[in-house]
């Protein structure tokens, strides 16, 4: 289980977040949400410690990673996979190189168990035929997938994604979403993942933090959230209904 | 005052990059693929600077010394001397600082903002140490390795072109170059070449690693690496000389 208790974070005179304490739930898709420049990329960024919070903590498992050494940091992190907005594959590695990256640098897998991994990873993802293509050749569903392997290559118990599905069309949307979703209940992930797209949401969500103007506007279950009467809330909710 | 701002941040990065390295293999296979990179796809340009940085340096040395009383086995002299000291050295480090600070800089600023630094610092590597520390280590094993050569084939083209514009022939040049040759002036062109390899794989990495942005951004870096490293490798050429000569 992860909990944020009480992060703030601010960019100079800008505070991005204030307060924000929340609970992801073990083996579910727990679902940031909020509108653009609200904070959710840097709250995730902060949990999986690319951004320092000012103060708060971020336990892992009741482990706090902030004040953690570095070695039970790398420890946490080795538990974390994380699928980046752009995807952010090595440009100079091609797919499989991609996945197995993360087993080359972390795992004492000889070669031939390395390949089985990536194979299995990217067959995972539906994705037989790229293996040896460079990102700068895939589009960008095929990147995101290649993505969520190498994400899951070292078998992680958290699952990081932040806008899996910005950036593209619909039907690949969905793929991406159920992809996510599937994963999750198959290797018992906790997966915590960042959108603005309702449709996701109530699609695969099973837990929502809703960020309103970089504080905790709302926490809970799918249902509680649809029946929410708060202002924020049904602001949210009608203007993507209108936008569909 | 931005400017001591600017210098505390690159000491925090050399800093960081040297902190917790990754496994020592890794670095290793790293380091070897970046001194083909950054010393052996430089052979060319280096070769052609060199040779002709040579040549011009006899012809203009014999021009300038037009006089009939000293012997012409002096330009064979100034012309070793200065390629040895300055032109290899220098002038070859400036020209690399434009071609690899440029790459390097590109290369590490577009992982930058395509958030590839991030997916390594999310996998817990140290990813100032992964990316930057082995193009130093080659940076600062190839770049003397190619002022040596610089230096000898400088002073063969400053040869072939006495020979060739018939100013003074082959005999008569190397003569003059041995007259005056020390090998401490040899010693103090290598430690201003690894100083140069340093600053220049350091600086531009530094540039790429803090790019923030979009591929207007890194372009800049690229820019901002070649002028930054340009200007240290004069300053410390300066100072380097001032200490030692
Ligand atoms: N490194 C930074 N320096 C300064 N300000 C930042 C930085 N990162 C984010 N911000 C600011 O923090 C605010 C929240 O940004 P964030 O990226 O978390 O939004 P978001 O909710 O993820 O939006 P989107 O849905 O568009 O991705 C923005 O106003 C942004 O300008
Ligand atoms: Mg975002």
């Amino acid at each position: 289980m992860i909990e944020v208790k009480n992060i703030n974070k601010s960019f100079g005179e800008k505070q991005v977040l204030q307060d924000i304490s929340a609970t992801f739930l073990p083996g579910k898709v727990n679902v940031i949400i909020g509108a653009s420049g609200s904070g959710k990329s840097v709250l995730m960024k902060c949990m999986v410690g690319l951004v320092e919070p000012d103060n708060g903590q971020i336990l892992y498992d009741q482990q706090d990673f902030l004040s953690a050494d570095y070695t039970s940091k790398k420890d946490i992190r080795k538990q974390i996979g994380m699928l980046f907005q752009g995807s952010a594959l090595f440009d100079s590695l091609t797919a499989e190189e991609n996945v197995a990256f993360p087993l080359k640098m972390f795992s004492n897998m000889s070669k031939q168990e390395q390949k089985e991994r990536v194979d299995f990873c990217l067959h995972r993802v539906n994705l037989d035929h790229a293996h040896k293509l460079f990102p700068s050749e895939i589009s960008g569903g095929m990147k995101k997938r290649v993505g969520i392997a190498r994400a899951i290559a070292l078998n992680p118990k958290y699952l990081f994604c932040d806008e899996p599905n910005s950036g593209l069309d619909p039907v690949t949307s969905r793929v991406i979403d159920n992809l996510i979703e599937e994963i999750t209940d198959e290797f018992n992930i906790t997966t915590i993942m960042n959108s603005h797209d309702m449709k996701t949401l109530f699609d695969i969500g099973d837990h929502v933090t809703f960020i309103y103007k970089g504080k905790l506007a709302f926490e809970g279950n799918i249902e509680d959230f649809r029946k929410d009467t708060s202002e924020e809330i049904s602001e949210f909710l009608s203007a993507s209904y209108f936008q569909r | 005052m931005l400017l001591f701002y600017h210098f505390g941040r690159y000491l925090l990065f050399l800093k960081k990059m040297f902190s917790k390295p990754e496994t020592f293999s890794i670095y290793v296979s790293r380091t070897f693929t970046e001194m083909v990179e950054i010393g052996i796809r430089s052979l060319p340009i280096v070769a052609i600077i060199a040779l002709f940085s040579g040549a011009v340096s006899t012809v203009q040395t014999a021009y300038q010394l037009v006089s009939g009383l000293v012997s012409k086995t002096i330009i064979g002299s100034i012309v070793s001397d200065t390629v040895i000291l300055e032109f290899a050295p220098t002038i070859t480090c400036l020209v690399l600082a434009g071609k690899v600070g440029s790459s390097i800089a590109s290369e590490i600023g577009t992982m930058k903002v395509s958030e590839q630094i991030d997916a390594l610092e999310v996998m817990g590597i140290n990813s100032a140490g992964y990316l930057v520390l082995p193009k130093i280590i080659a940076g600062v094993i190839m770049v003397p390795l190619l002022i040596i050569l610089a230096m000898f084939l400088g002073i063969y083209g400053g040869m072939m072109a006495g020979s060739m514009a018939e100013i003074l022939p082959v005999e008569q040049f190397l003569e003059g170059a041995r007259s005056t040759f020390k090998g401490f002036n040899v010693a103090f062109s290598l430690i201003k070449a690894t100083t140069f390899g340093f600053i220049i794989t350091s600086v531009s990495s530094f540039q790429g690693y803090y790019t923030e942005g979009g591929a207007l951004e890194v372009g800049r870096s690229s820019t901002n690496a070649v002028v930054y490293s340009a200007i240290m490798i004069l300053f410390t050429d300066y100072l380097i000389a001032q200490i030692l000569l």
